[in-house]
């Protein structure tokens, strides 16, 4: 079918200058989003206000949804846990009896651990939850990995808090809205994450790649070697994270001296988040006159 | 069908409707991110740009030339892309489909697919420049991602199609 030939409309004026008012517009509002481009590519946090706008409406449909999946998807899953209750049991128990030999040792380690650190004077500092939210939809079509979670201003949740899942880190509030909340997942290419490998302490840094796994690269210039299997947790260097949340695991070593890892905590699993305070926020500024 | 179609000597619809349906259409597209999974790397196609370019492509006229910049708008809101790059890239995509427009006037079905799988390649490589640093590896997982949105092109067309028809019975 030839397409309508609309750009000469007849002999109305009228229509003419619509027609051409048009073009005019489409043009200018293109200069108009490469602006809005150049501006959110120097300044990202520039329209978290609108962003946390929609999403407060977007956010209760998602949870809504979300909600009535894991209803249906449970069903499934409880006659098979009927079923094989019996075998899980008996597994259990011996897993019991293994555990509980572990935990003997594990209770003196940490005896020791105690006084070793009072020893030293170290004061830990303890990190508050914030609060404890499902992480409800995502940038699905986009390069980027940004999750939105269910919580906002409204319950404590401030920019910059880290957030955790039961299996380790997930990622770093970005933008807070009143209700809901944007995170910076940790596999995104922008996340950058101090971490330390738990065997020898060996420093090094967790970076997204946007395909779901991270790259480790060490902080170190000497040649580091990264076995499959070794595992990395956060340092608390920065400020953001507190220390010993786990991040991620090693598939396998890479060319320049760089490891393959996978996170522990697996966001897609629509599992609970929970945000903590930041480790050492930001002191506020001090008041003029006053020497530190 | 039950209801008579209108012919082509009938009155239009009100210009409400005639606007309010392929906007809302692209705008439902958009707001698919909020379907709630968390993605660990792009798998859906972008199906507000699909259904923008199956309206542009099928039903020509529909949508005013400036269309592309409130919906675009929208999908910056969504996506997680960086505000404007939609704005700009579909705005882009919809001055080169115009200037096509005057060049090849007859066109079949399989032209209107190779211009929106220029269009659609397009933005998503220029959407993963300006989003995403260089390094990040994203490149196999996108090209996956142009193929996939490419062939549901005609799906996407032929919605545009069913839903204008269903229009003209209103």
């Amino acid at each position: 079918m030839a397409p309508p030939r609309n750009r000469r409309p007849g002999f109305s004026r009228r229509a003419q200058y619509t027609l051409f008012i048009g073009y005019v517009v489409a043009v200018a509002g293109s200069l108009v989003g490469a602006v809005l481009l150049a501006l959110a590519t120097l300044d990202p946090p520039a329209f978290a206000a609108l962003r946390a706008t929609l999403a407060e409406v977007t956010t209760p449909i998602s949870s809504g949804v979300a909600g009535a999946g894991r209803g249906l998807a449970a069903i499934p899953q409880g006659v098979s846990d009927y079923i094989a209750v019996h075998d899980e049991n008996e597994k259990l128990h011996k897993q019991l009896d293994d555990a509980k030999a572990l935990l003997m040792r594990a209770r003196a380690i940490s005896y020791d651990n105690r006084r070793l650190r009072t020893l030293l004077g170290l004061r830990e500092r303890i990190t508050d939850a914030v609060v404890t939210a499902r992480l409800v939809s995502s940038t699905a079509s986009s390069t980027r990995r940004f999750a939105v979670l269910n919580a906002g201003s409204w319950q404590g949740v401030k920019k910059g808090q880290p957030v955790r899942g039961p299996e380790g880190l997930i990622g770093q509030i970005l933008e807070a809205g009143p209700n809901s909340a944007r995170v910076l997942l940790l596999t995104d290419p922008e996340s950058q994450i101090p971490v330390r490998r738990t065997r020898d302490g060996m420093p090094a840094l967790a970076i997204g790649r946007g395909d779901g796994l991270l790259d480790i690269k060490s902080a170190n210039s000497t040649a580091a070697d990264f076995l499959p299997g070794d595992v990395f947790v956060t340092t608390g260097t920065g400020g953001v994270y507190a220390p010993n949340i786990p991040v991620a695991q090693i598939l396998r070593h890479m060319r320049g001296d760089a490891g393959l890892a996978r996170s522990f905590a697996q966001p897609d699993t629509l599992d609970f988040a929970l945000v903590q305070q930041a480790f050492m926020p930001v002191a506020p500024a001090l008041p003029p006159g006053t020497t530190p | 069908m039950s209801a008579p179609l209108k012919g082509a000597y009938d009155d239009e619809p009100a210009i409400g409707w005639r606007k309010a349906v392929p906007a809302a259409t692209i705008m439902l597209g958009s707001l698919i991110t909020i379907w709630p999974m968390v993605a660990s790397f792009p798998f859906l196609p972008p199906f507000g740009l699909l259904l923008l370019l199956g309206w542009r492509l099928a039903r020509p006229g529909v949508l005013s030339i400036w269309a592309p910049l409130p919906l675009g708008f929208f999908d910056d809101l969504l996506s997680g892309q960086p505000m404007g790059s939609a704005v700009l890239l579909w705005q882009l995509c919809f001055i080169g489909i115009d200037l096509i427009d005057q060049r090849l006037v007859f066109r079949d079905f399989w032209q209107d697919w190779l211009i929106a799988a220029g269009s659609i390649a397009f933005c998503l490589i220029a959407g993963r420049l300006v989003a995403t640093p260089l390094g990040a590896h994203v490149d196999t997982v996108l090209l996956l991602q142009i193929m996939v949105s490419v062939m549901l092109f005609p799906l996407a067309a032929r919605l545009a199609v069913w839903l204008d028809r269903r229009r003209a019975v209103e």
